[in-house]
């Protein structure tokens, strides 16, 4: 039975889901007021959005096909160092774009090890730049994803299955074909889709590594149309179509759970028989062998190039930092002060007004960031000088970002503490901001030190909306680090992407500790 | 005095009728077959359900407008009575201030009900390294300090042992008398209702009756309980 929202719930729960609401739908409003100019989209326009259609449709594909494998070598081999591998299959969740670009290019990129290795064995060096390298940056960010995905579908199929599959004297092919296909078949599409709406809205990926006007996605005409051309009726348009595209895609997923994150439960291997031909073994480990080495050389060689330099850091890369950590710790102060009430509200409401809070805190996986900058910039512009908002605007715009994942992590932990304990708190009289401390922030510690953990490293490593108002003197980190790249200051940017590597991964190690460590007590 | 006037329960298909007076100072165990609707109907004197129809009273007044924790009662549910981030004390101490800030006296007075309770000295723990009978201690010692005059229970002891249930129900007899609260226990074993004594709600057949005397009621058990408690 629903109980009675105090005055407390009412007030900030409505007061989040009114920000959130002019945040996304207040922004694409005035976005699309602004596209009464009806401009004509040009040939450009269009390349752009069969672009971006091409390359999330190749990346999804890619990266599932890539990951089937992985996962099922994961669920049926224990070996030493698995669980450090299945955690770090979590960690492009909060790599920096950027970040993980520059490793891509040193090993990838002209100059780097595999082109060298080429020239060296006489042939020509690989081109990065375009679709194949887009491409290829997605499949490292999503990859990882989808294996998480099949992976817990794989586990999720009972042991006892493959122990009678055994009794019966099935082979690798009948048990494929009985006990998992089907699993894939349920699972596979749902990861896909979730890629396919990540890939929709790239930015910083197409910026870097998009190599031109070929590989151009709308995200990036958006910013070009703003930022060069400073048609902001183009721009709004170009919003539309961004929007229309992510709103078809979300509603494909809307049935398919997202991933909640770096989440446990994956550390048990499924006990099978008749997998120890060694054939199967070595096909299994090698593998696990590319897939580490995918994910992990371009890391290294970021580690490798970027060390030497720290210590010649410029002052410049110094300041951003601060500027980045500021951002990033106000953003998580914001995202935990619309997700929490947001939850509360949900929680206490009946009916379709709960769904109506669940679906609005999942509403800006739609609107992409540049959208929602875009939108800001026109309502700002008329008051006050957005570029001189840039950090809290960025702050503002990355703190909606993580709402959806954030969201995720509390909501159900919040329903069940209010079941456990509401009642008894109620009958204490223990409501507004007694409640919150003595009931729900120690109980949901955990979740609130992985949902901050989440929103920090995002936000730290977030190359979007701050593009868009940069003033070249106040820009953060990641920022910072494209504007060295771009200067092909290589060594600099290296030693920059290992402190925004650092940064971001210590800000997630803390929270994350923190909360687990608050709940332990 | 608590009065039931009028009030109609309805949840879904389920339908509660109840209409009776409880004298002050009275123990009522509450007994009736599982689904006959006795947690829902502590459930309605506490606030936590809306009745279709009908107002609940104490001394004449009309409670329907208030919150759970505003009604000038304490209830102890089946589990879930203490909150297991929070010490023993702090537990206690949420009976004198929601917001636990707590005066010197008001520590003292905490102390003192742990005492009264047989846990001096247990404060500083957490409910996770208490025993179950310990817990519905802490749950008791927290009663005593609210001093609400009305003390509802729902199956409070069902997760003990014969042996401490009794022991339980002795020092709820005790706490009662000293400080004058009547008392509405649910439970489904006729030998706490006994134990209880005082007088009895029935609650069957869609009907909350009138409170009886429990050992009248037991001796002579009318059809419906005689159905419920089994030819024994």
């Amino acid at each position: 039975m629903a109980r009675r929202a105090g005055t407390l719930t009412r007030i900030a729960g409505g007061a989040a889901a009114a920000l959130v609401a002019a945040l996304t739908l207040g922004t694409l409003a005035a976005v699309a007021l602004r596209a009464d100019r009806a401009p004509v989209l040009g040939p450009a326009d269009w390349a752009a959005i069969r672009f971006t259609l091409l390359q999330a449709t190749l990346s999804a594909l890619i990266s599932v096909a890539l990951a089937i494998p992985v996962a099922r070598a994961l669920a049926r081999r224990s070996f030493p160092g698995r669980s450090l591998l299945v955690t770090l299959l979590g960690a492009p969740f909060i790599l920096p774009v950027i970040v993980a670009a520059l490793g891509l290019l040193a090993v990838f990129g002209r100059n780097g090890i595999l082109s060298q290795a080429l020239v060296w064995a006489g042939f020509a060096p690989v081109h990065i730049y375009g679709l194949h390298g887009v491409v290829l940056a997605h499949v490292f960010f999503n990859m990882p994803l989808a294996t998480r995905l099949i992976l817990q579908g794989w586990l999720a199929i009972p042991a006892e299955r493959f122990r009678l599959a055994a009794s019966l004297g099935l082979g690798p092919r009948q048990v494929a074909r009985m006990l998992e296909w089907p699993m894939l078949r349920a699972v596979v599409p749902g990861a896909a889709l979730v890629i396919f709406l990540i890939c929709t809205t790239s930015f910083a990926v197409a910026l870097v590594l998009g190599g031109g006007p070929k590989g151009t996605t709308v995200e990036l005409a958006i910013y070009q149309a703003f930022r060069f051309e400073f048609d902001l009726g183009k721009a709004a348009l170009l919003s539309l179509i961004q929007f229309a595209i992510c709103a078809v895609a979300a509603l494909a997923v809307w049935g398919v759970s997202l991933p909640a994150g770096l989440g446990g439960g994956l550390d048990r291997v499924v006990a099978r028989w008749g997998i120890s031909g060694a054939g199967m073994r070595a096909l299994d480990a090698l593998v696990i062998v590319l897939a580490a080495l995918f994910l992990l050389t371009p890391l290294l060689l970021i580690a490798l190039r970027g060390l030497p330099g720290l210590a010649a850091l410029p002052p410049s890369v110094l300041a951003a930092t601060g500027r980045s950590l500021a951002v990033a710790l106000g953003a998580t102060a914001l995202t935990l002060a619309m997700a929490l009430p947001l939850a509360v509200l949900a929680d206490r409401a009946a009916g379709w007004r709960s769904g109506g809070v669940e679906a609005l805190a999942a509403l800006s996986i739609a609107v992409s960031p540049l959208v929602i900058g875009t939108g800001l910039f026109i309502l700002i512009h008329p008051v006050a000088d957005p570029v001189a908002l840039a950090l809290p605007i960025t702050a503002l715009v990355n703190a909606l970002m993580a709402l959806p994942f954030v969201y995720r992590a509390l909501a159900p932990a919040l329903a069940e503490t209010e079941a456990s304990y509401g009642r008894l708190a109620d009958s204490l009289a223990l409501t507004g901001g007694a409640r919150l401390r003595h009931l729900l922030l120690p109980r949901l510690a955990r979740p609130l030190g992985f949902s901050a953990g989440l929103a920090a490293a995002l936000s730290m490593g977030d190359l979007g909306v701050i593009a868009l108002f940069a003033d070249p003197r106040q820009v953060t980190l990641p920022m910072q680090m494209y504007a060295l790249m771009s200067g092909y200051r290589m060594q600099e940017a290296a030693a920059a992407a290992l402190v925004l590597l650092a940064c971001s991964l210590a800000l997630f190690w803390l929270f994350d500790r923190g909360g687990r460590i608050r709940a332990a007590t | 005095m608590l009065q039931l006037d009028g009030v109609r329960i309805v949840q879904g298909d389920f339908r509660l009728a109840a209409d009776f007076t409880l004298e002050t100072g009275m123990l009522a165990p509450v007994v009736g077959p599982s689904g006959a609707g006795k947690s829902t109907l502590l459930d309605v004197v506490a606030g936590f359900f809306a009745p279709a129809q009908g107002r609940v009273l104490w001394d004449g007044q009309d409670l329907g407008p208030l919150e759970p924790g505003q009604r000038p009662l304490s209830i102890v549910f089946q589990d879930n009575n203490l909150f297991p981030h929070l010490s023993v004390a702090q537990n206690v101490g949420l009976g004198l201030s929601p917001s636990l800030r707590l005066s010197r006296a008001d520590r003292a007075r905490v102390e003192s009900g742990l005492d009264r309770v047989g846990l001096a000295g247990m404060g500083g723990r957490k409910p996770a390294s208490l025993s179950g009978g310990q817990q519905s201690r802490v749950a008791l010692a927290r009663v005593l300090l609210r001093a609400r005059p009305l003390l509802l229970l729902d199956e409070p002891f069902a997760a003990l042992g014969p042996a401490l249930r009794a022991e339980m129900m002795d020092l709820l007899r005790a706490l009662a008398a000293e400080t004058g609260a009547t008392v509405l226990m649910v439970t489904h074993d006729p030998r706490d209702a006994r134990r209880l004594g005082g007088q009895t709600v029935l609650v069957a057949e869609g009907r909350a009756h009138a409170p009886q005397d429990t050992a009248a009621l037991f001796a002579d058990p009318p059809e419906v309980l005689r159905a419920y408690l089994g030819d024994g």
